[in-house]
């Protein structure tokens, strides 16, 4: 098949794609999660970064007569809520993104051999 | 870990016993890597063979290999060095290293694996004009690449060096062009699918390594953390102030502000890095770049709490007065003397084997990561640079493979060649630039490609090339470069007016900024007729590439 045939041809089929409700359910629910849990996670980390910086007396607060400091603990918070948002984000994915996905793609491929 | 690449060297091995152990697994090290790169070799024959793996590796093997990309020894040794030196702030590069992933993890991994094919700028390339897209995007790769290979190349010399213990420049120099020799072997045969295998197996080793030293140290505390600490800081002689914040970082306002343009970077530079992004291609869908990104989340977060025990370890257990060999050697050398000292002591057949190991582990550790680095130099050459814009003609896959390879050993060359006179300079600064030009230079141009439709040819061009250059500039003006004795990489000369080490806090927004400029400026809309087709195939994976099939 000529190459130029062969884009158009695809071209309509990405498009019917886009134009399909499920597309937009997709995009919607992609981006009702990365944005806000994107904000959560540097505002977070930023915090922490600042605090560092700017909060010294808070930090170096010692917990229960240890040797284990407020700074300690959040940095170590840090790493249990990068683990959290990974895991909770991959559970978001697979149930309420993959099936939306799957779909579109057997959509687009029917349409591509119309 | 900024001063890894300090060239000097401290005995090690000096036990002549010890030596043979080191250089026979350092030997074992290189066969195995061979090994693996001839088998890989046998199995290349597409394009995407070549720049991808064929697409055919797991979410969990591509994890490993992500992680071992990405954990250089400047991590491994680097890092615990630091704690055993400055305690706490020691730690405070790992977490920014850390959650960076969450950037890959949600905007970047999936879309560009569904987007892309080979190389960064395919995904830019998608809906602009080929040839200046793809010529910017090669050239921030190939410098961000380089930038890094060479403070990887350079620490490798002075690395191999101190763990066999010999003081010598010609033998820095010989490590260098043997390093470099093998990093263009894995890459001109092996491809992707042997820089992969290669990297798989120094993840493994890693974490083997590190799990071993971590569970005899703790041992010796009965996994009593506070105890471990306590003994830190009472050996540091820093008391209660080495684990808290403010050894290393923030000491006036100046300081504060740099450390937060570091962390800017940190965070914001991983999902730019191009020998990252590529990885994400040798999956076959986007549910296993999901994996591999959790994966490798799971393993680099489990390797920094481990280095957190090894950094305390050492500086409980270990010699780190002004003088001692952890001292003088920037901290470098706290994790393979702790090794030695959790399996014995110094003497003991328990120490020296574990000596030797971790000596080893450092090693593979280097070897990947440079192979890593070169491949992604080469492939954007050949596949960016040579096929869509120096050839006139449209070159066969074979012939686009040969130029790649070329690429290789011209890249590799370069890097020994520049490698060898850095290693009298202080350039340990590259790792950091090469964070902040990441995040000046390619997220902006990636983040706004995949969600703001208007974004257009001269936007992209105008991002890249101004994120590059502030960064850079920047850089060259500020205190690493000159102004500042000692520490700086050109010393007796002082031409500096930016005041900070790390330029991200100017120059990611100004990548930002540049993206947004260049976008109106140009005018340019045809860009945004294939938006639709782009975010169609990046959300939900129609028509992405898929797994090679032989």
């Amino acid at each position: 098949m000529d190459e130029e045939v062969v884009r158009e041809r695809d071209a309509r089929a990405y498009e019917a794609v886009h134009d399909a409700a499920d597309f937009k359910e997709l995009k919607r629910r992609y981006k009702n999660f990365v944005v806000p849990w994107t904000i959560a996670f540097m505002a977070w980390y930023l915090a922490y970064v600042a605090c560092n910086n700017w909060a010294r007396g808070f930090m170096d607060h010692r917990i229960g007569g240890s040797h284990i400091n407020v700074a300690l603990i959040f940095g170590l918070l840090q790493f249990v809520s990068t683990f959290a948002i990974a895991a909770l984000y991959g559970r978001f994915a697979n149930r309420k993104l993959d099936p939306l996905a799957h779909g579109l793609n057997a959509k687009y491929k029917r349409e591509r051999r119309r | 870990m900024n001063h890894l690449l300090v060239p000097l060297a401290i005995p090690l091995a000096t036990e002549p016993g010890n030596r043979t152990l080191t250089i026979s697994l350092f030997t074992a090290v290189v066969a195995v890597t061979l090994y693996i790169t001839w088998w890989a070799s046998r199995q290349n024959k597409t394009a995407a063979d070549y720049y991808a793996g064929g697409r055919s590796f797991s979410g969990a093997q591509n994890g490993l290999a992500v992680a071992g990309d990405y954990m250089s020894a400047a991590s491994f040794l680097g890092i615990s060095g630091q704690i055993a030196l400055y305690g706490y702030d020691g730690f405070l590069y790992s977490i920014g290293f850390l959650v960076a992933w969450l950037v890959a993890l949600l905007l970047v991994a999936e879309l560009l694996r569904n987007s892309g094919r080979f190389t960064m700028a395919d995904q830019l390339a998608f809906r602009m004009k080929q040839r200046p897209v793809r010529t910017a995007a090669a050239t921030s790769t190939i410098v961000v690449s380089i930038f890094y290979l060479l403070a990887q190349m350079v620490g490798a010399g002075s690395l191999v060096g101190l763990l066999l213990g010999v003081k010598s420049e010609g033998l820095k120099a010989a490590v260098i062009v043997l390093v470099g020799a093998l990093m263009i072997v894995y890459v001109t045969i092996g491809g992707m699918k042997g820089t992969t295998w290669v990297q798989i197996v120094k993840a493994v080793l890693l974490m083997a390594g590190t799990v071993v030293i971590t569970f005899l140290v703790l041992l010796k505390f009965n996994f009593n953390l506070s105890d471990l600490l306590g003994s830190a800081a009472a050996k540091s002689g820093k008391g209660e102030g080495f684990l808290q914040p403010g050894l290393l970082y923030g000491k006036d306002l100046t300081g504060q502000i740099d450390f937060l343009s570091l962390g800017l970077a940190l965070v914001l530079g991983t999902a730019g890095l191009p020998h990252i992004l590529i990885r994400f291609y040798t999956v076959p869908d986007s549910r296993s770049a999901r994996r591999s990104v959790q994966w490798a989340i799971g393993l680099i977060g489990a390797f920094y709490l481990m280095t957190l025990a090894l950094g305390f370890g050492a500086a409980a257990l270990l010699d780190t007065a002004k003088g001692s060999a952890v001292e003088t050697s920037k901290g470098n050398v706290a994790s393979p003397l702790l090794a030695e000292a959790v399996g014995g002591g110094a003497g003991s057949t328990g120490g020296a084997i574990l000596l030797a190991l971790i000596a080893a582990v450092a090693f593979a550790t280097i070897l990947a990561v440079v192979a890593g680095l070169t491949l992604t130099s080469a492939s954007s050459f050949a596949h960016d640079l040579y096929a869509n814009v120096i050839s006139k003609t449209k070159p066969t896959e074979k012939q686009e493979l040969r130029v790649a390879r070329f690429a290789a050993i011209g890249i590799g060359a370069v890097a020994i060649g520049l490698a060898i006179p850095a290693q009298k300079l202080n350039i340990a600064f590259l790792v950091a630039l090469a964070f902040a030009v990441a995040a000046s230079a390619n997220l902006p141009a990636l983040l706004f490609n995949l969600f703001w439709k208007r974004f257009n040819t001269s936007g992209a061009v105008w991002s890249i090339y101004g994120g590059l250059s502030s960064a850079v500039v920047l850089v060259v003006f500020s205190p690493v470069v000159s102004g500042n004795g000692d520490k700086s990489m050109i010393t007796g000369a002082d031409f500096h007016w930016f005041p900070l080490s790390n330029p991200g806090i100017v120059s990611i927004p100004l990548g930002f900024l540049f993206g947004v400029l260049g976008t109106y400026l140009g005018r340019d809309k045809s860009s945004e007729t294939r938006y639709s087709e782009l975010s169609v195939r990046a959300l939900t994976g129609a028509g992405a590439e898929g797994a090679a099939k032989h």
